[in-house]
């Protein structure tokens, strides 16, 4: 149980994926101009994440270890999410015209988002040695593509909140809209320091 | 003299980094070393270098409505062939890149190079395009680690650089890597604005 709660703090805190990982830096600065795409955005990288993950360990668990093929991941990886996110667009769009509406946009976006990819390359990583498949892999593999999903959520919204006020703040012509978001993102992630070393 | 050009303008007005402000996910990643950042800098020029010359090549067999699908599979083979020389003659720094070297293939520099310039150009541009924009992503990185490095760490290469240096840690930690940015491209905007 120790376990699971561990990976979530981690991805959510201590390791969040955009201020401590750098992964979905993209998508933090184009997106968080405004809390109400930012949200859409968030929530839809945290399906593609968890959707990721269920696939890539599948693939990876049954097709790349057993047929001897684990040089080929990247490939792999890379084709199943755009598969993947074309999947999910065209789905969306023919379920739910709404939901198309609300992040319909952003998902041809998230094909190239390193977020993705990462969690799918990490999780291959983290919970497999080798050829060796570490115990409750599958369960943690979902546990942590969620969770970073959220962790990306959660520093996007956050992002977002804080450019609303930064339209009205009297920012040096140089520094405005760009640099000042890295600015505000790094104190931010100093904010985050504070749950490294956090154990249970 | 087109080709001095195209080579030029990846380091200069059309650096990725600092002017088109691409890929920022590894520069900030794996800055927090010199040695470091020569890595990553050799790895992205070569993958661009060889998936510029294929695509340009291909550009009249690719199918318009399956480009990216095509120019995604042609960058995934070169970053596999340069994870694997990695993980085979400098296991160090393969380790020190981590998850960062299969992460080439979403960089956004190669595949706004591919889009933008290796499809609609002959094969010796792309070539020079890709030489040039790969220098200039390589001399991003190595600034943005020198000062992580230098200022984080008092060293650079791995050399101690002064005698009672107290390093400012928050540098080579994560918060460093965005203000080192945020600050630098700040500064390239001011240059650009007193320019005029």
């Amino acid at each position: 149980m120790a376990q699971y709660l561990m990976i979530i703090i981690s991805a959510v805190f201590i390791n969040n994926f955009i201020l401590s990982r750098f992964l979905g830096l993209c998508p933090f600065i184009g997106v968080s101009k405004e809390t109400k795409p930012a949200l859409s955005m968030g929530l839809a990288v945290t399906f593609v994440m968890t959707g990721a993950s269920l696939i890539t360990w599948l693939i990876y668990r049954f097709i790349l270890i057993p047929y001897n093929l684990i040089y080929l991941r990247t490939i792999t990886f890379i084709l199943v999410i755009a598969t993947f996110v074309q999947l999910v667009e065209i789905f969306i769009h023919k379920v739910s015209p709404g939901l198309f509406r609300a992040f319909g946009i952003y998902l041809p976006l998230i094909t190239t988002n390193c977020a993705v990819l990462g969690v799918a390359l990490l999780n291959s990583e983290m919970f497999f040695r080798e050829r060796e498949v570490l115990a409750n892999s599958f369960s943690f593999s979902l546990l942590q593509g969620f969770f970073s999903g959220i962790g990306f959520t959660l520093a996007i919204l956050l992002m977002s909140g804080i450019r609303e006020r930064l339209e009205f703040a009297e920012v040096p012509q140089a520094l405005k809209n760009i640099p000042i978001a890295f600015i505000v993102a790094s104190l931010m992630s100093i904010a985050f320091l504070g749950f490294s070393g956090f154990k249970l | 003299m087109k080709i001095w050009k195209e080579f030029k303008k990846g380091i200069t007005i059309q650096n990725p980094t600092f002017g088109l402000i691409l890929g920022l996910c590894p520069t900030l990643a794996i800055s927090t070393s010199i040695i470091n950042a020569i890595g990553m800098g050799i790895s992205a020029t070569f993958v661009l270098l060889g998936s510029n010359i294929i695509i340009s090549s291909l550009r009249r067999i690719i199918p318009q409505e399956i480009r990216i699908p095509c120019y995604i599979v042609i960058i995934a083979t070169f970053v596999t062939i340069t994870e694997l020389i990695m993980k085979a003659y400098s296991p160090g720094l393969s380790k020190a890149l981590g998850i960062y070297v299969p992460l080439i293939v979403v960089n956004c520099i190669i595949m706004a190079r591919a889009e933008a310039f290796a499809s609609k150009n002959g094969v010796i541009y792309s070539i020079f395009d890709a030489l040039g924009m790969g220098i200039g992503f390589t001399i991003a990185l190595i600034i943005i680690a020198s000062i992580r490095e230098i200022f984080g760490q008092g060293t650079i290469l791995g050399i101690p650089l002064f005698k009672n240096f107290e390093p400012v840690l928050i540098l080579i930690l994560s918060p460093g890597a965005l203000l080192t940015i945020g600050l630098l491209i700040g500064l390239t905007n001011w240059l650009k604005l007193h320019k005029k």
